[in-house]
């Protein structure tokens, strides 16, 4: 049994549960009924995973990145989800739940995106099952990561810039909650990690096992045992969970989350929610949040934005506290350290999150020692964190590319807004 | 000190008895100010409304509409603190039953015994909790009853039978009907379904039931005392507090809108259709 928890309420230990509206109760039940048939019900399963090898090009392969080893210093196996369609391990939950909308019967799906990531891969699934789109986005964020805001709106997705708050991430999840609480009777909230209220964090965790369960088999063949440890960052922490599942019952397979130390937990300035944060209530869940005296959010801060949020999976919390799995936080500089190593021995950029995992395993692998050997969830690909990676290392004329980025990225939104009123026509 | 009991119940049942609705009105604390904000609590009373209901502003407010984030964003970026809160209730609990409507986090992190010792010791009578149900509600229930304090669990349109009677048994003070599928703010018409949520919950429970969402001016306020035990406003008393230019403008709107209310709730039962 590798998934015990969470119980019939959705809890993990102390952590997770429902702190939600009443009006959401209803249809949270309806969505746990639905997702519950649906993981029984072996037409839906094999539909997905037709869907997930046809169309989303899994299962990804497990990499033996030789050179990326020599200089880690332990045999490092790169779980490739980069090469999913969309660049990420996010197509797997996308397509999970954009087919359980479907056979709950709604024809409109909402989501919430910090970067754009979860938006594009939310409107990719949208565009290939015809269903209505909306993606609510922090106007920061908008401003910050205008190429994705473009991906969204060619896919056909309505991208509503969010303007409260802080104007970022929770900000955005905040308004899609109150869109859902007034539209839930055609709407599925297809919510981009693995936390919020139960069943959520079961319900995500299911769509992303696939990762820990394809490493864990692809590990047997390749070494003829299972890994010393698994690696992967931590955001909400969707690919983590996804991850972990797979080596949660093999207590000889070590499990490692790295969190995103911003410019250092002792700075203030991260997003460690385990690490630096305290329990707390935030968008539906227990766990571990960023707080201040007052039980006030605290904004995150990270040069990765898929890892910049200040709450955490409740799953997470719990391992944490059980101590089946470890949590450490990377910094920017040691992540984007890592970044470049990896595309310098193995001529593969990572995504800015996935290499604050690289950037632990560097660490874990001098623990460890020469023998072990580590899988690691390569989460994402690097093209999106160009414009950040090349303000980092000062690669070009780094304010030129940024401002023609940037305007190309209008010019391209403005084109395909035009391009959908013509089409609507 | 004369302090007006830890329950709203008897307000509510003494305007029962005199054939009306009560009127619950809604501010921020802190909102514009702390003092500024028991200002406008005050001329809420003097102007007619039985029971008050002060907010505390919260980073994350799920529930509110665009309205009432305003207000709590304001309130906080001018440095309101949960200690605030207490004062702001003091004040109020001289002059009306006072309960404080709060995201469950900020309880949690105040700590759920102390910050119901406090509220208590503040002349409070109850909370109001948007996001908390009863099922995860078990530490709050018993600093509740502990300290007797109402607890103010919300029903929805979307409640089954069973939710109905598990947030009515929790329920102590009266239950929150929320009138609509989604957020606060107000709205052009009333509700179409509270009508029939209400009594569905009357169905399950003598206890009285209050009605918020959308209510903003007496014609409305008379539509939902018609059936309704209590008629709970909050973004339009924000909505006037924003739009007036200053502190004697807004306690002036505040006081011409109270009025407003205060009889339309009296008109309520008078045409109500039978």
């Amino acid at each position: 049994m590798t998934s015990p928890l969470p119980d019939a309420d959705g809890h993990f230990g102390r952590f997770g549960g429902r702190f939600m509206p009443e009006a959401l109760i209803a249809p949270l039940d309806e969505l746990e009924k639905h997702w519950r048939a649906a993981m029984a019900d072996a037409d839906f399963t094999a539909e997905f995973h037709r869907l997930l090898h046809e169309y989303g090009g899994l299962p990804s392969l497990l990499y033996d990145a030789e050179r990326f080893s020599e200089a880690a210093g332990a045999r490092v196996l790169l779980k490739r989800e980069d090469l999913n369609h969309t660049g990420a391990h996010k197509i797997r939950n996308v397509l999970g739940q954009a087919l359980l909308t479907r056979r709950m019967g709604k024809q409109r799906v909402i989501a919430e995106t910090g970067a754009g990531q979860h938006g594009v891969a939310t409107a990719t699934a949208c565009a290939y099952f015809g269903l209505d789109c909306v993606v609510y986005m922090g106007e920061l964020d908008t401003e910050r990561q205008a190429l994705n805001v473009a991906r969204m709106r060619m896919l056909g997705a309505e991208v509503v810039p969010v303007s409260s708050g802080s104007r970022t991430l929770k900000d955005a999840i905040n308004e899609a909650l109150r869109d859902w609480v007034a539209n839930v009777d055609s709407t599925h909230y297809l919510l981009g990690t693995a936390a919020g209220a139960h069943p959520f964090p079961a319900l995500v965790r299911d769509f992303t096992r696939g990762i820990g369960d394809e490493a864990r088999a692809q590990s047997l063949e390749l070494l003829g045992r299972l890994p010393d440890a698994a690696l992967a960052c931590v955001g909400g922490g969707s690919n983590a969970i996804g991850l972990f599942t797979g080596f949660l019952a093999d207590e000889s397979v070590r499990l490692y989350g790295f969190e995103a130390g911003g410019d250092g937990v002792d700075t203030g300035r991260h997003a460690a929610t385990i690490t630096g944060g305290d329990v707390g209530v935030l968008h539906g869940t227990r766990s571990f949040l960023l707080q201040d005296a007052d039980g006030q959010t605290i904004e995150s801060h990270s040069i990765s934005a898929g890892l910049d949020y200040p709450g955490v999976g409740p799953e997470h919390a719990w391992l944490a506290e059980t101590g089946r799995a470890s949590y450490r936080p990377i910094t920017d500089a040691q992540a984007m350290d890592a970044m470049v190593l990896l595309a310098k021995t193995e001529g593969i950029i990572p995504a800015i999150e996935s290499a604050h995992a690289l950037a632990g395993a560097l660490d874990v692998a001098r623990e460890l020692g020469p023998q072990a050997a580590l899988v690691v969830c390569l989460s994402g690909r690097g093209d999106k964190d160009m414009v950040t990676a090349a303000t980092w290392f000062d690669l070009v004329g780094v304010e030129d590319v940024v401002e023609d980025v940037l305007e190309d990225a209008i010019d391209e939104g403005a084109q395909s807004e035009g391009a959908q009123s013509e089409g609507a026509q | 000190m004369s302090r007006a009991g830890r329950t709203v119940r008897p307000t509510l049942e003494a305007a029962r008895e005199a054939g009306r609705s009560a009127l619950v009105g809604y501010l921020p604390a802190g909102f514009p100010t702390v003092d500024a904000s028991i200002g406008l609590l005050r001329e809420m009373v003097r102007s007619g409304a039985d029971v008050l209901e002060v907010g505390l502003p919260y980073s994350d407010p799920v529930m509110d509409g665009p309205t009432i984030q305003a207000a709590a964003q304001q309130a906080l970026a001018a440095g309101t603190r949960t200690a605030d809160v207490f004062a702001v209730v003091a004040a109020a609990a001289e002059l009306a039953p006072t309960l404080v409507m709060t995201y469950w986090n900020p309880v949690e992190r105040y700590g759920v015994d102390r910050f119901a010792a406090d509220l208590a010791s503040a002349g409070g009578a109850g909370l109001i909790t948007p996001d908390l149900i009863p099922d995860e509600a078990a530490e709050w229930v018993s600093a509740a009853d502990r300290h007797g304090l109402d607890k103010v669990f919300l029903v929805a349109p979307s409640s089954t039978e069973q939710r109905l009677g598990l947030a009515s048994d929790a329920c102590r003070g009266f239950i929150y009907a929320a009138a609509v599928m989604g957020v606060t703010g107000a709205r052009e018409q009333t509700s179409l379904v509270a009508p029939d949520l209400v009594k569905r919950v009357r169905a399950v429970t003598d206890k009285p039931v209050g009605v918020g969402l959308g209510v903003s001016n007496g014609r409305q306020a008379a539509e939902v005392a018609a059936y309704a035990d209590a008629v709970i406003v909050g973004s339009a008393f924000v909505r006037s507090v924003l739009e007036a230019g200053d502190e004697s403008a807004a306690l002036s709107a505040v006081a011409e809108l109270t009025a407003d209310l205060a009889h339309g709730v009296r008109a309520g039962l008078r045409s109500a259709p039978s």
